[in-house]
C-alpha cells in the first residue's frame, strides 16, 4: 500500500510540480497515472522510490514514512521498470535480471532458479537467452527482461515508467496481455506511469488523472469513462472512446420502472388477483420500504392456495441475481442468457427495487433505437 | 650487415637504454593514470560546471607547450634528470586520458544509470559494476594513445639528462654512428609498437564482455 500525505514538489528554479498531492493506491491493484507531459506523473512515482525526495508531505509505504527509510535499501525493496528498458549492455541476461538478488546477497543457485523461472514467465527459454547479450534482443524481447527485472528480487511494489512506449504497437498489446496475466497470478501493487489513454483503460484497476501537479480525477477506467470530471478529462480520453462507451445503455435507460410488486404479509388469494389485474405471471416481492424480498410465480400460488393460513412471504423465492443501475446492457444480456433468466431486478446498493430488466423492455429499447431512426423516445 | 652486428656489440646497451626509457614513460603513464581518471570521473560528476573549464583549461595549456620548450622550462625549476623528465611527460599525458575518462563516462546512457540508481546500486557500486566497465573503450583508448606519444617524447628527455634510448639515438647522431642510429631508433619503434600491441590485448581482455554489444535503439 502506499500513501501520499499533502506532497508537494517544487525545484530550485521554483517551478512546483505538484501541489498538494493526497492519494492512495491499494496493495494488489495496478495503478495508472496518466497526464499531459508535465503534469507531475513521473514526479509522483519516483517520490515512491526516493528518486526524488518531496518539498513538503510524506510517503507511506506499508505505513512506513520512507524518508527515515535508506534510498538504496528501498530501492531493493521496490522493482523499477524504466523507459527506456536501461538493460545493462555489458551484463549478459541472466546477470542483469539478478541484478538486485544479487545487490540482496542471495546465494547464487537460489538466484539462478529464479533467473530461469522467470525467463520462462515470459517464454524466453532459459537455456537460449540466459547466455545473451541486451543487444542480442528485440526490442519487445528486451522490455521483457526490464519487466522480469523488477520482479526478480520478489518485490511486493514495481513502479513501472511508460515501460512500452518506445515499442511498435503489436510488441505494445502483446506485453500489456502479459503484464494483465502476469498480475493476475502475482497480485502485485503496481504504480504505471503512461500518457496512452488505451493503455491505461486496458491495465488500470485505478486511473488518476493528473495535470499541472494535480489529480484531476482517480477512479477505476469505467468511472472515468462514465463520468468524466470536466472537459479536460473528456478531451483527454477523447470523443471517440467515450462514444463507444456511450453507446451502450446502462440497465437504468433498458428496465421497465414500474415492475409489479407485492408485500410479504399479503394472501396469496389477493396476489392471484394482482396477477389477474397486471396480467403477468410472477411478482415481485417487497418490503413496506421497497426492499428487494424475492419473487412469486402463478404456479407456485396455484400449488399451495388451499392453504389459506400461507402467505407470500411464505411461498417466495429469493432472487439469485440483481443488477446495479449502471450495469451495462450487454453484460445484463450476458447474465440472462447465462442463467436463462426471463428477467433480472435493478436494484440500488441498499437493495431498493427501481427496476426490471425483462426480454421485453430489452427489446423495446432496441426498437425505440432502431425504429424511429434515431428519435430517441421512451 | 653494421645495421645487424651493432645489435650485437651494443646489445646490452641498447637494453639497458630500453628499460631505463620504458620505467621514465611507464611511471608518466601510471602517474597520469593515477590523477587523471579519477579526475575525470569527479568532473563527470560534479555538479559545478566552472571545475570542468578549469580542468580541462589547463591540460590543455600543458598540451600546447611545445615538447621541447617544455622540457627545457623545467630545468631552472626542479633541475635535470629522470624526474624533471617523467614531470613533463606525466604531464602530457593529462589532457587525453582525462579526455577520454570524462567522454568514457559522459557517453553512458542517461537510462543506463537511472536503471542502475532505481535499482539500488549505492554510488560505489554503480561506478565500478557499471559505469567504469562501459567507460572502459574509451579509457583503454585514450590510455593507449597516450603512451605511444609518451614513449615517442621520451626520446627527446635524454636533453635533460634523463637518459633512455633518446640518449643513444643523439649519441649517434653527435659522432654520425649511422649503425648506431638505426638500430636505436628501430628499438624505440618496435617498442612502441610492441607496447600498443599488448595494450591492445590488455584493451580486448578488458572489454570481453562489452565487445559483443552494439548500441541498439
Amino acid at each position: 500500500m502506499i500513501k501520499f500525505e499533502n506532497v508537494y514538489k517544487q525545484y530550485h528554479n521554483g517551478h512546483t510540480v505538484l501541489k498538494n498531492l493526497n492519494l492512495h493506491c491499494k496493495e494488489g491493484e495496478i495503478t495508472v497515472f496518466i497526464g499531459p507531459s508535465g503534469c507531475g506523473k513521473t514526479t509522483t512515482m519516483k517520490l515512491i522510490n526516493r528518486l526524488i525526495d518531496p518539498t513538503k508531505g510524506r510517503v507511506l509505504v506499508n505505513d512506513a514514512d520512507i524518508s527515515t527509510i535508506s534510498p538504496v535499501k528501498l530501492r531493493r525493496s521496490i522493482g523499477y521498470v524504466i523507459q527506456h528498458v536501461g538493460l545493462f549492455p555489458h551484463m549478459t541476461i541472466a546477470d542483469n535480471v539478478a541484478v538486485v538478488p544479487r545487490l540482496l546477497e542471495w546465494d547464487e543457485e537460489r538466484t539462478q532458479k529464479r533467473v530461469d523461472e522467470l525467463l520462462e514467465m515470459v517464454r524466453l527459454a532459459p537455456n537460449t537467452y540466459r547466455n545473451r547479450y541486451p543487444s542480442e534482443l528485440s526490442g519487445g524481447q528486451q522490455q521483457r527482461i526490464g519487466v522480469i527485472r523488477a520482479f526478480a528480487a520478489e518485490q511486493s511494489i514495481i513502479l513501472m515508467d511508460e515501460p512500452f512506449s518506445a515499442l511498435d504497437p503489436i510488441s505494445r498489446e502483446q506485453l500489456q496481455d502479459e503484464l494483465i496475466h502476469l498480475q493476475k497470478d502475482i497480485k502485485k501493487t503496481i504504480i504505471f506511469v503512461t500518457h496512452d489513454m488505451d493503455e491505461a483503460l486496458r491495465i488500470a484497476d485505478k486511473i488518476v488523472l493528473m495535470r499541472g501537479g494535480k489529480i484531476l480525477q482517480e477512479g477505476t477506467p469505467e468511472e472515468i469513462l462514465r463520468r468524466p470530471a470536466n472537459d479536460f478529462v473528456k478531451n483527454f480520453i477523447g470523443k471517440k472512446r467515450l462514444a463507444q462507451f456511450e453507446a451502450i445503455p446502462e440497465s437504468e435507460e433498458v428496465m421497465t420502472r414500474k415492475p409489479v410488486t407485492i408485500l410479504p404479509s399479503k394472501g396469496l388469494a389477493e396476489s392471484i388477483k394482482i396477477m389477474e389485474r397486471k396480467q403477468v405471471d410472477s411478482l415481485i416481492v417487497v418490503d413496506a420500504n421497497d426492499r428487494l424480498q424475492g419473487y412469486i410465480t402463478i404456479y407456485d400460488v396455484i400449488q399451495q392456495f388451499r392453504d389459506e393460513s400461507k402467505r407470500v412471504g411464505d411461498i417466495m423465492h429469493t432472487f439469485e441475481h440483481v443488477i446495479s443501475p449502471d450495469t451495462l446492457l450487454n453484460q445484463t444480456i450476458d447474465l440472462m442468457d447465462e442463467h436463462k433468466l426471463p428477467y433480472v431486478p435493478v436494484v440500488k446498493k441498499d437493495q431498493t427495487l427501481i427496476g426490471l430488466v425483462t426480454r421485453g423492455s430489452i427489446v423495446g429499447h432496441l426498437s425505440d433505437i432502431y425504429s424511429t431512426n434515431g428519435n430517441e423516445g421512451s | 650487415m653494421e645495421y645487424i652486428k651493432i645489435f650485437a656489440t651494443r646489445g646490452s646497451d641498447l637494453f639497458s637504454a630500453m628499460i631505463q626509457h620504458l620505467i621514465i614513460s611507464g611511471t608518466a603513464l601510471l602517474l597520469g593514470i593515477i590523477v587523471a581518471v579519477p579526475l575525470g570521473i569527479y568532473l563527470v560528476k560534479t555538479k559545478h560546471t566552472w571545475l570542468r573549464t578549469i580542468a580541462f583549461s589547463i591540460t590543455n595549456v600543458f598540451q600546447t607547450i611545445p615538447s621541447l620548450a617544455l622540457l627545457a622550462i623545467l630545468i631552472p625549476l626542479i633541475g635535470i634528470g629522470k624526474f624533471p623528465a617523467i614531470v613533463a611527460l606525466f604531464l602530457y599525458s593529462l589532457l587525453p586520458i582525462l579526455r577520454n575518462t570524462y567522454s568514457g563516462f559522459e557517453s553512458i546512457d542517461e537510462s543506463i544509470i537511472e536503471a542502475a540508481r532505481g535499482m539500488g546500486y549505492d554510488g560505489r557500486q554503480r561506478l565500478f559494476r557499471i559505469e567504469l566497465p562501459l567507460a572502459i573503450p574509451y579509457l583503454m583508448s585514450g590510455i593507449r594513445l597516450t603512451t605511444i606519444y609518451i614513449i615517442s617524447w621520451a626520446t627527446l628527455a635524454t636533453l635533460i639528462g634523463a637518459g633512455g634510448l633518446g640518449e643513444l639515438i643523439y649519441g649517434g647522431l653527435s659522432v654520425y654512428d649511422k649503425p648506431l642510429i638505426f638500430a636505436s631508433s628501430i628499438t624505440t619503434m618496435i617498442l612502441a609498437i610492441v607496447i600498443d600491441f599488448l595494450l591492445g590485448l590488455l584493451e580486448k581482455f578488458l572489454t570481453k564482455q562489452t565487445t559483443s554489444r552494439e548500441q541498439s535503439a
